[in-house]
């Protein structure tokens, strides 16, 4: 009995061991790929990673963060194989290149049992920094409104900061929510609440019967095809940035992820992929 | 005395243990620490409770809301779960008749098992709307306190549960003896005996309580901010951390682990307490 178990352990510590080393064998052929910058694009930039070195044996893909700002900068100092940057490029970084993987949305979202059908850009911003605080002064049912936001490092609270020209500090939130699910069932129960989560996610629920309903911005449905044919006004480009016309495995890489055979992967993060 | 082999090798064996232990513990600390320290380089200690709000990417470190958010719901949650664990012990020890009492033990512990996501997911969807129809937002230290009391309920259950049933069966003849009837020989004489048992499980559940994530992130609302009633929202420190370690760099990732530190230290302050006030008391 003793004895068993004594060559149990030694074999589970004998499989731990080989696995901590072991595996690290042919370090010298592999290639390495960099890719940093933007922390929206990071987790879909991994997947894809992943599923290029799947592809492509002896190739590791390495995704770090930083923001937009440090993946157009190490790209322009070659820090970087690709730098990641979820805005368009501005006038005086159009020395480098950028391609468009996906698009990024969000839509502001109600309770379906709320009467109210738009909001106006300035009551959005009313409401959201504690200026407006009764459904009533929107046109709606005489209830204080539950302004739910997300937390701080979210890609989609800055988006919409940036967009409606806010601050996070002015904002006067009563729910902060995690990722788009909690903030869908939030909207869900509590019929006074607003909120705002990716488009399509929101879509894709609001289909499925969940109990929420997006609103238009400056007219315009939220809708996954608005931001696909980038008419909808709070969306953004996902951009993987380089120095010059990319070759070798940067190359390969920006096609793969420029394929529909990753639409899965964005789609997955809802992000809505672009047409090619 | 001397030791036999056996008993020579068995103590190098728990030493070695025991070493390991204390050296996991300061070796977390260590960690702690270190990711913590491009913050707290910039940053003076005395910003982390003077600074206006907690809103890291603008560097406004604030953290004494989430301090009492974890205070009051862990508060909240032992003194509601206390006495409802030990009242559902004592009655699946002495009121309840066998089969019943086996079937409630059982239930019991399938409520310890649920994971806390699940409990939270429903308070979400069920316990958050009832409470904002009384005052919204519904998501509020209440719910917190709700959704934790019905966590850690099974450990003070089980725990004194098991306490009672340790108490020497000759005390128990010994009440009969004398007469005792049997509220007499629960509140004379099975829970002083299983006090110190009584007072470990209450710990453990304390403890269960302050670490808990999934759960209060689901219901307490998460805004940073002392709560002035049960109705406010709230966010605990394991929250904090949970909510923005994923999207979190550089200088916001380390205020993160200062929160994650702050708690660390609020446990030890806890448990040194608990230590002194229970300490005389628990050997006689």
């Amino acid at each position: 009995m003793k004895k068993w178990a004594m060559i149990a352990v030694s074999t589970l510590i004998a499989w731990a061991v080989w696995g901590f080393f072991g595996t690290k064998s042919d370090e010298s052929e592999i290639e390495k790929l960099v890719l940093t910058g933007s922390s929206t694009i990071a987790p879909l930039a991994a997947e894809i990673g992943k599923r290029f070195e799947s592809l492509h044996r002896n190739v590791r893909v390495d995704v770090q963060t930083g923001g937009s700002s440090r993946g157009v900068s190490d790209a322009r100092a070659g820090l970087a194989d690709i730098g990641m940057a979820s805005r368009a490029l501005k006038d005086d970084e159009k020395d480098l290149l950028q391609f468009t993987v996906a698009l990024d949305g969000i839509s502001v979202i109600l309770n379906k049992a709320n009467p109210v059908e738009a909001l106006s850009k300035q009551q959005i911003i009313d409401i959201y920094t504690g200026k407006i605080t009764s459904w009533k002064q929107v046109g709606g049912n005489d209830a204080p409104i539950t302004v739910v936001n997300k937390a701080e490092g979210r890609s989609t609270l800055e988006l919409f900061l940036h967009h409606f020209g806010l601050k996070n500090t002015e904002v006067k939130p009563h729910v902060i929510i995690g990722d788009n699910q909690q903030g869908i069932k939030t909207v869900v129960g509590n019929p006074d609440a607003i909120g705002y989560v990716s488009v399509g996610t929101a879509e894709y629920e609001a289909s499925q019967g969940a109990a929420i309903k997006l609103l238009p911005l400056e007219g315009i449905a939220a809708s996954v095809e608005n931001v696909r044919n980038r008419s909808f006004p709070l969306s953004r480009p996902l951009n993987l940035v380089t120095r010059s016309e990319p070759v070798g495995l940067a190359k390969d890489f920006i096609e793969f992820a420029g394929s529909p055979q990753v639409n899965d992967l964005i789609e997955a993060q809802y992000f809505v992929p672009v047409p090619r | 005395m001397s030791l036999s082999r056996a008993d020579r090798q068995l103590l190098a064996l728990l030493r070695g243990c025991a070493l390991l232990s204390a050296v996991i513990v300061l070796l977390i600390l260590l960690f702690l620490l270190r990711e913590s320290w491009p913050v707290l380089r910039q940053v003076p200690l005395l910003r982390f409770v003077t600074d206006a709000s907690w809103h890291p990417v603008d560097g406004l470190y604030q953290l004494t809301p989430m301090l009492s958010a974890t205070l009051y719901s862990t508060l909240g949650a032992v003194l509601l779960a206390t006495p409802l664990g030990i009242a559902s012990a004592v009655f699946s020890r002495y009121y309840a008749p066998p089969f019943l009492a086996g079937l409630y033990r059982r239930l019991i512990e399938l409520l310890a098992g649920i994971p806390s996501v699940v409990y939270g997911f429903w308070g979400l969807i069920t316990l958050a709307p009832l409470i904002g129809r009384l005052h919204p937002p519904g998501v509020s230290l209440l719910t917190g306190i709700l959704i934790l009391t019905l966590m850690i309920l099974p450990t003070v259950a089980l725990t004194v549960d098991a306490a009672l049933a340790a108490v020497p069966i000759a005390y128990v003849r010994g009440a009969a003896a004398l007469g005792l009837s049997r509220w007499g020989l629960i509140s004379g004489v099975a829970l002083p005996a299983a006090r110190s048992g009584i007072i470990a499980g209450i710990i453990l559940a304390a403890g269960r309580a302050i670490g808990e994530t999934m759960g209060v992130l689901m219901v307490a609302g998460n805004v940073v901010q002392q709560p002035l009633s049960l109705f406010d929202s709230v966010r605990t420190l394991t929250a904090n951390i949970a909510l923005e370690m994923a999207y979190a760099t550089g200088e916001h990732r380390a205020a993160l682990f200062v929160s994650g530190l702050a708690l660390m230290l609020m446990v030890l302050v806890l448990v040194g307490t608990a230590e002194l006030l229970f300490r005389e008391r628990r050997y006689d």
